[in-house]
């Protein structure tokens, strides 16, 4: 099982001392979680995307190129890469250029994005945000997969004899995650491909993400990739830890009092009942998570939001420390005494290229360099 | 033998309140309409004020607690629905506007519904025409054409009397009359359920 850690990129202002980070800190606070990530053992770092203040990670591959340079295990994926307002295209080329240069440490997840203004900004309309989602990963599917595409579609530019480049990483495209809170196409959407689903499992009660893992199971094994219990599931997860649990309780209130999202609503204990949010002693996140497993059934990625609502770089490491050394070992080893042999590891660049049956290069050489013919003819 | 439900909503914020009074009067009269034709009728009351912190609370966070979401289901599960407001300010209650506020944008079509009002004075009668039926209206729901609006002076005793009692009878009659036309209700839609195929959605269609 992996376990990582992702991060949605908010500058919010830290509420037990007024204090503001600029862009600059934050981005820097990133790279830094992202590293310790991989220090205390952690699996993936996942980064989100947007477009508008108060976040700053609009350019997810600069930052995860970076750190594929600056690490040596660390699987590096997205949270989420927008499917509605980038161009297919342009997420082919980045997300292959990446894979090479990681050599194989990527994976990402598609999501919707919810925020109405962003869309006409890249030439969208938040109302077909799934046709957007259904169309342009069905793009960027062939693009990986087919050296050359002839292509037509409602929302972009159709294409003729292009070749997306680089192709994937010896023939093997990233694997992708499908997120979504609620909406069962997207659900339908996972399972048609055979891709993962991530359910954010955070600021929603577990209903939604049983029912939503419910189909996507179900539906994964009608298109006939494997049984129900081997769909690749992922779920998010929101905890802060300290060795009691009062000091935990006593140190996050203020920063869920004023958080982003639910802030100003229930109370933090009201939030812990509704949703999966565990504020407690390591020994409780170990007991809540271990508990997704019955209502999702055995899955393949944990992923926690630790470094949101203000809460400093200082804190959100020492939560790290302890996610690394006291939490995700009990985990990993719990879960995998519980899982079934026949269900599956998420997917990663080494077994995709194993059920591939080995690498190939399948790099496109034009045949004519003047007119940029398309090379299938040569073949 | 048919079976009924009723959802009776009142925002009335005091205890005892004249609005649930007379949520619970259009919802005698209208169960005993009912019943006359040959039903059996469940009443199921939701007082908005032990609603209130969550209803806030779903306004901010997107989901609605385990309690509130019972009372939604309530209200999108029912045959019929009573829902009455105190006037404050010449329209409906903030409480009551932000419950409807949260009810699913379809769960009301084609519902049969009987409103109320209460207020401190009988010049705010209309305020249950300007603006408690075009809220319904653009929820598409079916208001019955009798509106009961019940004044300090129509109350004798703390029953409806007189004129405010024919009222009452008749509109809860009309109630009755619309429900008893319709098929049983079947329960609040399943918003996870997959409505469309996956090769509709490809060839982008709309879902039939």
């Amino acid at each position: 099982m992996q376990f990582g850690v992702f991060t949605v990129g908010d500058v919010t202002v830290d509420p037990t001392n007024g204090r503001l980070p600029s862009e600059r800190e934050r981005i820097k606070a990133m790279v830094a979680i992202a590293l310790k990530a991989e220090e205390v053992g952690l699996d993936v770092f996942a980064t989100g995307e947007h477009h508008n203040p108060p976040f700053v990670p609009s350019s997810p591959t600069t930052m995860l190129g970076y750190l594929a340079a600056r690490t040596e295990r660390l699987l590096l994926s997205t949270s989420t890469t927008l499917i509605t307002t980038n161009d297919p295209v342009k997420i082919a080329e980045d997300y292959a250029m990446l894979q090479h240069l990681a050599d194989g440490r990527v994976d990402l997840m598609l999501g919707r994005g919810n925020t109405g203004p962003v869309y006409p900004w890249f030439g969208q309309d938040i109302r077909n945000g799934i046709p957007l989602a259904i169309e342009n990963y069905d793009l960027l599917h062939r693009l990986w997969r087919e050296d050359v595409v002839d292509w037509k579609g409602r929302f972009r530019s159709p294409l003729q004899s292009f070749t997306a480049t680089p192709r994937p990483l010896d023939g093997v495209p990233p694997f992708v995650w499908h997120g979504s809170i609620r909406s069962p196409e997207i659900a339908e959407q996972a399972a048609y491909y055979g891709d993962g689903f991530f359910a954010n499992h955070i600021f929603w009660p577990k209903e939604h993400t049983q029912r939503m893992i419910g189909l996507y199971r179900q539906r994964f094994e009608h298109y006939g990739h494997g049984s129900a219990d081997q769909a690749i599931v992922g779920l998010g997860g929101q905890v802060f830890m300290r060795k009691n649990s009062q000091d935990a309780v006593r140190e996050f209130r203020p920063y869920f009092d004023n958080a982003p999202v639910y802030g100003h609503g229930p109370s933090l204990e009201e939030f812990t009942r509704e949703t999966p949010l565990t504020v407690g002693s390591p020994q409780q996140v170990i007991d809540r998570t271990l508990g997704f497993r019955e209502y999702v059934g055995d899955y393949q990625r944990q992923l926690f939001l630790m470094d949101h609502a203000g809460l400093p770089l200082k804190t959100v490491l020492e939560q790290l420390d302890l996610l690394g050394e006291e939490v995700v070992p009990v985990l990993r080893k719990e879960f995998d005494s519980l899982r079934p042999v026949h269900v599956p590891e998420a997917p990663t660049h080494a077994s995709l290229l194993a059920a591939a049956g080995g690498a190939k290069d399948n790099t496109v050489h034009a045949v004519d360099d003047v007119t940029g013919k398309a090379p299938e003819a040569a073949r | 033998m048919t079976r009924r439900t009723l959802a009776v909503v009142s925002a009335g914020l005091g205890q005892p309140s004249s609005t649930r009074l007379l949520a619970d009067q259009l919802a005698a009269a209208a169960r005993d309409e009912l019943v006359r034709s040959g039903a059996e009728v469940q009443i199921r009351p939701i007082e908005l004020r032990e609603h209130a912190h969550d209803v806030v609370n779903h306004l901010l966070t997107g989901f609605p607690s385990a309690a509130l979401r019972e009372a939604l289901d309530t209200v999108a599960g029912a045959d019929g629905l009573i829902a009455v407001t105190p006037i404050f300010n010449a329209s409906y209650n903030g409480l009551f506007k932000s419950f409807f506020d949260v009810v699913d944008r379809d769960a009301l079509a084609d519902r049969p519904v009987l409103i109320g009002a209460t207020g401190g004075t009988a010049r705010h009668s209309l305020a249950l025409e300007h603006a408690v039926r075009p809220m319904f209206a653009y929820l598409r729901a079916v208001v019955v054409p009798t509106v009961v609006y019940a004044a300090p002076e129509d109350w004798s005793g703390e029953s409806a009397d007189g004129a405010l009692r024919a009222r009452i009878r008749r509109a809860g009659i009309e109630l009755a009359e619309q429900v008893d036309r319709r098929p049983v209700a079947t329960g609040p839609a399943d918003p996870f359920a997959l409505t469309t195929t996956f090769e509709d959605l490809l060839a982008g269609r709309d879902p039939v």
